[in-house]
């Protein structure tokens, strides 16, 4: 039924003279009490208004610690940077500022986490099917401006993994031929990251690609309500309505989705707070043991990795060897492994959307999948490299069975896109798939 | 995945996530400790090891080493010591008491005294970890090849000398057998002249300290913990009425 | 769908009152940190900490400005001559005897405004505008007044204050100049920032 049919008459003059010029209050209720969900939605269906809620608590967070943090790597004592002392300063000196940051570093994560459950649930139920190709491709176009995001947010404390971490990063524009190295000193401004890359990534973390983000968001939201959304069962609701144009497996967004979402809310605050009051660096894993150095451009540190989120790409990154001089083929696998989730649409020509429902071999495949992006970060975050030892005798060649490990999982993730495309054309059994959803969480 | 899963939280996702979870806190686990390292076992709730910590440090590292993140006044009010004790016997350096603490040895002097300027030890828990701290305030020895006549097995060829040498007395090394090729490794540290204090003592000493530098890594955890309790609670109590409104209107769905 | 006669309307209503008056509750909780996040930090506590100023060197007739949590603090040595002035101008003043507590300590409403007769310790910022008025000493006749009997002057829009901060009356100012909280922590030493027998 796409979108905005339900017309609101306020009784109030004031919100009536409004309505006539701005229909806010019908906008409203066409997304809403007038927009139709499958009611079948379970547990995977909780992280769109998660994502939405973090989004949320790092914009605020955001302004917030904008308000005390000092973009500068100038120096104000013997190695320590202007953004480092500011951080600092966050955490000791303004009050209540520690629990704004760990709000901030601890939402950072929480966002990958949700995101990932997210895109999950999008493979798991064929969300990306017809008609919601577009849908999709706006979703990943998120995680992009996401990870950007994310990696510019993680440079601004300017501890010793920010820099070299941002030199890393910023290196692998410089396998592009011809154009590689002017491409990096261009977009550092400077030799090496120094004040003005900082200053840069402080702009563009603050205000330009949270302005990205949420356009993006907006179109993300009116492409699902458009078509409306899909369910586990991947049946099309729209495609057995009632006498007033109502599908009879739809239920009213709000209040029932609002009422689920809320209860949602609440436990993953449960889970967040946990975090920030207990275990805010989580382990290490969501604010590094090397971070909490300043950065400096003479002593890298022991184990440079990225932070948890980005550990499978970079795992793909790495495992990839060089040939005919050029690292470049690692850089191209690595946005390859993203690339290649932008086109599962026209990758996965099954005519089934949910797995509850698809033959075995989807299944296997995409259980595979999900391994392989779990022992990749494992691999990139360093993890199998000290278990190697342990594992394997102190005299092992660890990066021997790293790059074994690694290159075959690196193969299952590149296989399960090859996979799909044959699989899908001619070889994949289903089951019937219901005209009516089966049940409701 | 079948349909009968679907009734009740999906039990993968529930599993999976789990083992994620865990998985991530053991190997941080595993990171912040390692190889090598005594278990410092600091309490964060012992107020008076805390202190003990503080006037440590103020009489053996703060001549060399700054705290720049940390003020005096801070620590007087969170460690529960009066302003007046810590403006005579922690500053020495004129500086007031809302100021923070930075030691009077000059970067440039502390390079050219040392070869390499005291670092700043304001987050040194939060970097290395307070076992580490722990263990290397242990683990001096002399060494004669050394331009300070000091060497440390946690952090080999240290430009720092002992300063608690008048505490813990002197060690020195144990080596195994020089195997053909490679260097005769040490395997163990042996006090060959005792200090003040008993074995014992200077375990505790050392706690001390590292409990102390674990507080200016992060002041706030001192109270962080016990304000999480009230917003778990509160938490609990909303996401519970939340899902009593949830399950009402949910009986209209079939 | 819904059924209303098997629907409790009443039971929706209360869950529904009661889930957004604890979630109310709990948003506006979870402001107060955030609003806490504007008052000073330590760093400008520490900034804005009490001024121990040495007046031993001040003469007869002098003033010496200090600052304290940015705001200029005038401390005057006052000269017997200037405070015979005094009682001979108060018919000219808006406030002579200082009614206006808001610009003065208790222990400074008197007719010095001050703790000692002689150390006058006043904010020296004009009760109008917020300028830096000059301190004129000489009991001699100035181009604003021909009858001067010393004080200050502000050039801004002309506003006089007498040698112990009153200001005058007909002049745009309409309070006498602040006293801050100041003691005496010796002969030679006004702490300024802390009034007499408090903590600083």
């Amino acid at each position: 039924m796409g979108t905005a049919t339900t017309r609101i008459q306020p009784k109030n003059r004031v919100l009536a003279w409004i309505e006539e010029r701005l229909p806010v209050l019908s906008f409203m209720a066409s997304h809403t009490t007038g927009y139709y969900a499958p009611k079948n939605f379970n547990l995977w269906y909780y992280f769109g208004s998660l994502a939405l809620l973090v989004l949320v608590n790092q914009i605020v967070t955001g302004i917030f610690l904008t308000m005390h943090y000092k973009p500068s790597a100038a120096e104000v004592a013997p190695g320590i940077s202007a953004a480092f002392a500011s951080v600092e300063y966050i955490m000791r000196d303004v009050e209540w500022g520690w629990l704004v940051r760990y709000m901030h570093s601890t939402g950072a994560s929480l966002f990958f986490v949700v995101v990932y459950l997210h895109m999950f649930r999008g493979l798991m139920y064929g969300s990306y099917k017809k008609p919601r190709e577009l849908l999709w491709i706006i979703g990943m176009l998120i995680f992009l401006a996401l990870m950007a995001e994310a990696f510019m947010g993680y440079v601004l404390p300017w501890g010793n993994m920010s820099f070299w971490g941002a030199k890393v990063i910023i290196s692998l524009f410089g396998t592009i031929p011809w154009i590689g190295e002017s491409l990096v000193i261009w977009i550092m401004g400077d030799y090496l990251p120094a004040d003005a890359t900082l200053n840069r990534f402080f702009a563009l973390h603050v205000i330009a690609l949270p302005l990205v983000l949420l356009l993006l968001v907006v179109l993300h939201l009116g492409a699902l309500h458009e078509v409306g959304s899909n369910n586990p069962d991947g049946v099309e609701i729209k495609a057995k309505k009632n006498a007033d144009g109502i599908p009879l497996d739809g239920i009213a967004f709000h209040p029932y989705y609002t009422v689920k979402d809320i209860f949602g809310t609440g436990f993953f605050l449960l889970i967040a707070a946990f975090i920030i009051f207990y275990a805010p660096t989580f382990g290490g894993w969501f604010l590094e043991h090397d971070n909490f150095v300043p950065a400096n451009n003479l002593a890298t540190p022991e184990h440079i990795k990225p932070v948890w989120y980005f550990t499978p790409f970079y795992a793909i990154l790495r495992m990839v060897p060089s040939f005919f001089g050029s690292a470049i083929w690692g850089v191209i696998a690595m946005f390859g492994s993203i690339a290649l989730l932008f086109l599962m649409p026209w990758i996965d020509k099954g005519q089934v959307k949910s797995i509850r429902y698809r033959g075995f071999g989807y299944k296997v495949a995409l259980g595979l999948f999900a391994v392989s992006f779990i022992l990749l970060g494992a691999v990139g975050a360093g993890v199998t490299a000290e278990m190697i030892p342990a594992w394997f005798g102190a005299e092992a060649d660890a990066t021997f069975i790293e790059n074994v490990f690694g290159r075959f999982w690196t193969l299952v993730y590149f296989g399960f896109f090859v996979f799909l495309w044959v699989y899908t054309r001619g070889f994949e059994k289903t089951k019937p798939v219901p005209d009516r959803v089966t049940t409701h969480d | 995945m079948t349909e009968s899963m679907t009734s009740r939280p999906n039990r993968f996702a529930v599993l999976f996530v789990g083992i994620l979870f865990f998985a991530c806190l053991s190997t941080g686990a595993l990171a912040s400790g390692g190889a090598g390292l005594q278990a410092a076992g600091v309490r964060m709730d012992d107020q008076a090891s805390l202190q003990r910590g503080a006037r440590l440090f103020f009489n053996y590292c703060s001549g060399c080493h700054s705290l720049r993140f940390m003020r005096y006044q801070r620590i007087a009010e969170d460690l529960g010591l009066d302003p007046k004790e810590v403006e005579q016997s922690f500053i020495f350096t004129g500086s007031k008491i809302g100021e923070p603490v930075v030691s009077h040895l000059s970067f440039e002097d502390g390079t050219k005294w040392f070869g390499k300027a005291p670092p700043d030890l304001s987050l040194e828990a939060r970097s290395k970890g307070p076992d580490w701290i722990y263990s290397y305030l242990k683990s001096f020895y002399v060494d004669p090849s050394r331009p300070l006549g000091w060497n440390n097995t946690v952090f080999p060829n240290a430009s720092m000398p002992n300063a608690l040498w008048e505490l813990q007395g002197i060690q020195a090394p144990v080596t195994a057998p020089a195997e053909h090729g490679h260097e005769a490794a040490i395997e163990r540290l042996e006090l060959r002249s005792q200090g003040s204090q008993t074995p014992e003592q200077f375990d505790q000493t050392a706690r001390d300290i590292t409990a102390f530098l674990q507080y200016v890594g992060e002041p706030a955890a001192l109270k962080r913990e016990s304000i999480g309790v009230w917003v778990l609670l509160y938490l609990a109590l909303f996401t519970f009425l939340a899902y009593l409104l949830k399950h009402e209107y949910w009986k209209d769905v079939h | 769908m819904a059924n209303d006669a098997v629907v409790d309307q009443g039971r929706r209503r209360f869950l529904t009152a009661t889930t957004s008056v604890v979630g109310g509750a709990g948003v506006a909780l979870a402001a107060i940190p955030f609003i806490r996040t504007w008052e000073p930090s330590a760093a400008a506590r520490s900034a804005g900490a009490p001024v121990l100023a040495d007046i031993s060197k001040i003469e007869p007739g002098q003033k010496v400005t200090f600052s304290w949590r940015g705001l200029p603090v005038f401390v005057v040595n006052r000269s017997k001559e200037q405070l015979d002035s005094l009682p001979k101008v108060d018919a000219q003043l808006r406030d002579p005897n200082s009614d206006n507590a808001a610009q003065q300590p208790e222990y400074a409403k008197n007719e010095y405004r001050s703790i000692k007769p002689e150390w006058l310790v006043v904010t020296g910022l004009c009760t109008h505008l917020g300028c830096v008025p000059d301190y004129f000493p000489e009991l001699k006749p100035e181009p604003f007044d021909p009858h001067w009997q010393g004080g200050f002057y502000c050039p801004c829009h002309k506003s006089r204050y007498d040698i112990a901060g009153r200001v005058y009356a007909g002049v745009p100012a309409p309070s006498n100049l602040a006293v801050p909280p100041y003691h005496f922590v010796d002969d030679t030493h006004i702490m300024i920032g802390v009034n007499p027998g408090e903590a600083s």
